[in-house]
């Protein structure tokens, strides 16, 4: 079950591509005629997760749908910095309408499509993290309890980056964003709110749940492919580190988000019909200092004033995670 | 003025008018690393670049990059000491990469598949005369003979291989293989008169009308000490007898037989001692286990056999069946003092393996030499101070290992080639090292060494079958894919797949990557997500 990593041949599936791999064994994005659904030249930051994830995640759709797809986005840096009117990096079909109501939009291009006969053509929604757990939500359960025909992707960077970095309920605990200042006794956002939006998407009982990273291409395109083979709703929520949100160095992308997974803090799954059918192992597991101390976001944990307690109540998260999922080998949990 | 709508600068349509790579402060770069097997190998193969095509199976093309460097890979593959396996950086990560059981594969493929090396260039009708046909010499008939001069090489012994052959025991190199090697040189078209001792170089040179000479004649002088002996005491030297182990007469040397040395000579003598029936192989050493100059792992494969070893002792007089033996005391110096205790061992015979000798005699009269210390010097061409006379191997200052004599042999190719055609070698110059943390270790699979098979000791004890095994195809190809290509692109396509802004070009199998500047943002992600650093950043100029 779940994606089935090729473990040697060199770098196996690990890297990109593989030269030692056989055709059929080798990555969407390995190719010289990749869709490149979204196109040089748009103005997201240097090293941006999401512009990577989006396209990892839509050429891979692409691929599966014979390249009969259409994309609908809601508003979130991934519309603005790919399309500022009248200019666009997308080279798929592409329709934005409000912050909200990107799964209602494509609820209704899907019945659109199946008015017209065209079933072969796919719709895939995407929006951030904002727009999928704060602002789109009721649109996004609504097409989840109707089981429309959409593959929803969430691009997660854990708060809402354009307008300047604002907390969303997807920013994790104890981070500091503009409206989550690290000032009084517990800094940054507050312990025990925000949602969990990939079991929130397994509670409504839908065909597919998935989570991934743009640090592990090859099971990221798997569970998109997978996704375009079922009808239905699906969903997938893909972990995408925000250099300038987070606080990082923008070569750091993929390693933070290969962290995210490695320390626990993220875990990576799939689920049919609200049961979790595999999970991607930790490979060389860390404590979440690891993970936490390059973010500037969390620095006010390891500054002046430490605040080793709030760092044991993360982990203690990153602990539950790895017990809830069984993310350690067997023998190790 | 723009008659465009308010705030809008680009015409309708894509984005490729926006050209990111203008916020760019730094730009990735590709570049080749110096990988450090590469750099620790003394005949300057091109390691990484062979296991690069023994990786995806293709050990023809793999054993002729190897050979372009190094025309005995199956001699290499069982007697070289492998410093490039030190070096390797997969040895930080697991264990190091088995080079030296790959090249053993990819030299005895040859051998089984008949491979033959590429044609000699054009002939330049030049003449060069190579004294002995030892590593070096052979090395440098070879490299000479493919840039298309013609070389003749003149060996005093019966046979070619020089210490490969009279002082490497078969259980380690097996004579097929030498053999093998040997003659796919000769068959390149290298003259070799085998019984023929140069007297006197000059005159051998101009008799022949040479227009150069490299000198590789080895070190087969065993060196003596004076050890206070009765008449009846058998006392003989290593180099005697590992050279009669050629021949039809293999040396009586008794049961009870001690080597006096530390050395590789004196691990193989009391082996081979073992070996011809020695009920007791006792090395008598004067100093530590931790200060021997033999390898650890030849001494712990002796100790296996049965051999034993005496530390801090030193002989101080020999009769018939009895050796009087003093013990010692390292000082703080770690320098060995006599302590004046002494003990009696028996011993049918004696085996001295202290070093070995140059025999310099074809050089006297030869103006222009420097001689220190019993070695010839040479220059950094490898030219001794006579014009034309080049020299190498054992007979010039260095290690003395096979490996180091072939490198020698190559490097002393190449210059003699440029007095040839009066110019002047100028190696290209070294890439940095890729050090390990130039390495994204994270991409590479988890793969252990595989471990060579080896002989069982009883039959290491009674025969002098090889010792160490070769790896089959499945675990050869297993190990060269171990292989992290330190700082040289392997064409994983992390960089062409990780760049947020697409501006990274394939160029297709075997060409490997470019930038496209005109929208690379200069994030590094590429560079950070390299597995094997063959990416880096450099600033713009502002």
């Amino acid at each position: 079950m779940g994606f089935q990593p090729v473990k040697f041949y060199q770098t196996g599936t690990y890297t990109v591509g593989n030269r030692l791999l056989s055709d059929a064994e080798r990555s969407v994005q390995a190719g010289e005629s990749r869709s490149n659904s979204i196109n040089s030249g748009h103005r997201a930051c240097q090293g941006c997760g999401e512009a990577l994830g989006a396209r990892y995640a839509i050429d891979a759709a692409m691929a599966g749908s014979n390249n009969q797809l259409i994309a609908v986005n809601a508003t979130g840096c991934l519309e603005v910095f790919s399309t500022p009117y009248p200019e666009s990096s997308w080279q798929v079909p592409w329709i934005h309408s409000l912050f909200g109501n990107a799964p209602a939009v494509a609820t209704g291009v899907a019945a659109a499509m199946k008015v017209k006969g065209k079933t072969n053509v796919r719709i895939v929604a995407q929006g951030g993290d904002g727009s999928t757990t704060d602002i789109g939500f009721g649109c996004l359960s609504g097409m989840f309890e109707r089981n429309d025909d959409v593959l929803y992707i969430c691009y997660d960077n854990e708060a809402y980056m354009n307008t300047g970095v604002q907390r969303s309920s997807a920013t994790p605990p104890a981070a500091r964003t503009a409206t989550t200042m690290p000032v009084g006794s517990e800094p940054g956002n507050a312990f025990g709110q925000g949602k969990n939006l990939p079991e929130i998407a397994m509670a409504h009982g839908i065909p597919y749940v998935a989570t991934a990273t743009v640090a592990d291409l090859r099971d990221l395109e798997y569970k998109v492919r997978r996704a375009m083979n079922i009808r239905g709703a699906r969903y997938i929520h893909l972990s995408v580190p925000c250099p300038l949100g987070w606080g990082t160095a923008s070569n750091d992308t993929i390693r933070i988000a290969r962290l995210a997974k490695e320390c626990g803090m993220f875990p990576v799954f799939e689920a049919e019909y609200g049961e979790v059918i595999s999970v991607s192992k930790i490979r060389h597991p860390v404590p979440v200092e690891d993970y936490l101390k390059p973010q500037k976001r969390f620095a006010h944990l390891f500054g002046k004033t430490p605040h080793p307690e709030t760092v044991a109540r993360i982990q203690a998260i990153a602990d539950r995670n790895i017990r809830k999922y069984r993310l350690l080998e067997e023998g190790e949990n | 003025m723009s008659n465009r709508p308010f705030a809008i600068t680009l015409k309708p349509g894509t984005s490729l008018a926006n050209l990111t790579g203008t916020w760019r402060t730094a730009r990735p770069v590709y570049l080749h690393r110096l990988p450090p097997c590469n750099n620790a190998c003394p005949a300057g193969e091109n390691i990484q670049g062979w296991l690069f095509h023994a990786e995806s199976g293709d050990y023809e093309q793999a054993w002729r990059i190897l050979v372009e460097n190094n025309p005995l890979p199956a001699v290499m593959g069982r007697v070289c000491y492998h410093p490039c396996e030190g070096a390797c950086n997969r040895g930080q990560l697991d264990s190091s990469v088995g080079i030296n059981s790959v090249e053993r594969f990819l030299g005895d493929e040859a051998i089984k598949q008949g491979w033959k090396f590429d044609a000699p260039a054009a002939a330049t009708g030049k003449r060069v005369l190579i004294v002995g046909a030892g590593p070096s010499g052979l090395s440098a008939a070879y490299h000479l003979t493919r840039m298309g001069h013609y070389v003749e090489i003149h060996e005093a012994g019966p046979l070619a291989g020089g210490m490969m052959r009279f002082g490497i025991p078969k259980y380690r190199l097996p004579r097929e293989v030498l053999d093998a090697e040997v003659q796919r040189i000769l068959d390149l078209g290298v003259t070799l008169k085998l019984n023929t001792r140069i007297e006197n170089i000059e005159q051998s040179m101009k008799a022949g009308s040479f227009d150069a000479a490299f000198l590789a004649v080895g070190a087969h002088i065993a060196k003596r000490t004076y050890i206070p002996s009765g008449d009846a005491a058998h006392i003989v030297d290593a180099v005697s007898v590992l050279r009669s182990m050629e021949g039809e007469d293999k040396p009586m040397l008794g049961r009870r037989v001690v080597v006096y040395g530390g050395g590789n000579t004196a691990i193989d003598v009391a082996r081979t001692a073992k070996r011809l029936g020695a009920t007791e192989a006792i090395i008598v050493y004067r100093r530590t286990r931790e200060k021997m100059p033999a390898h650890d792992f030849e001494v712990e494969e002796a100790l296996q056999e049965g051999v034993m070893i005496k530390w801090l002792s030193t002989i101080k007089q020999a009769e018939e069946g009895s050796l009087t033996v003093e013990r010692m005391e390292l000082d703080e110096h770690g320098v060995p003092q006599p302590t004046g205790e002494f003990e009696t061992m028996e011993a049918d015979s004696l085996v001295l393996a202290l070093g070995q000798d140059v025999d310099l005699s074809l050089l006297e009269g030869v103006d222009g030499l420097e001689i220190v210390n019993g070695t010839v010097q040479v220059s950094s061409n490898m030219m001794t101070g006579h014009p034309g006379i080049f020299a190498g191997g054992d007979m010039v200052p260095s290690e003395r290992t096979v490996t180091v004599a072939v490198g020698h042999g190559k490097k002393a190719a190449r210059h003699i080639d440029a007095y040839l055609c009066d110019t002047l070698y100028k190696p290209a110059p070294k890439h940095e090292l890729a050090e390990y943390n130039k390495l994204n270790p994270w991409y590479y699979s988890d793969a252990d060494k595989t471990v060579r098979p080896m002989l069982d000791v009883i039959r290491r004890q009674t025969s002098f079958d090889e010792v160490q095994g070769g790896l089959n195809e499945t675990n050869a190809l297993f190990e060269a894919r171990r292989c992290l290509s330190c700082g040289n692109c392997f064409e994983c396509d992390n960089c062409y797949g990780v760049c947020p802004d697409n501006a990274v070009i394939k160029l297709g199998p075997g060409k490997g990557f470019q930038f496209n500047y005109d929208y690379c943002k200069g994030c590094g992600l590429c560079v950070t997500e390299c597995p094997c650093g063959a990416i880096t950043m450099v600033p713009e100029e502002t």
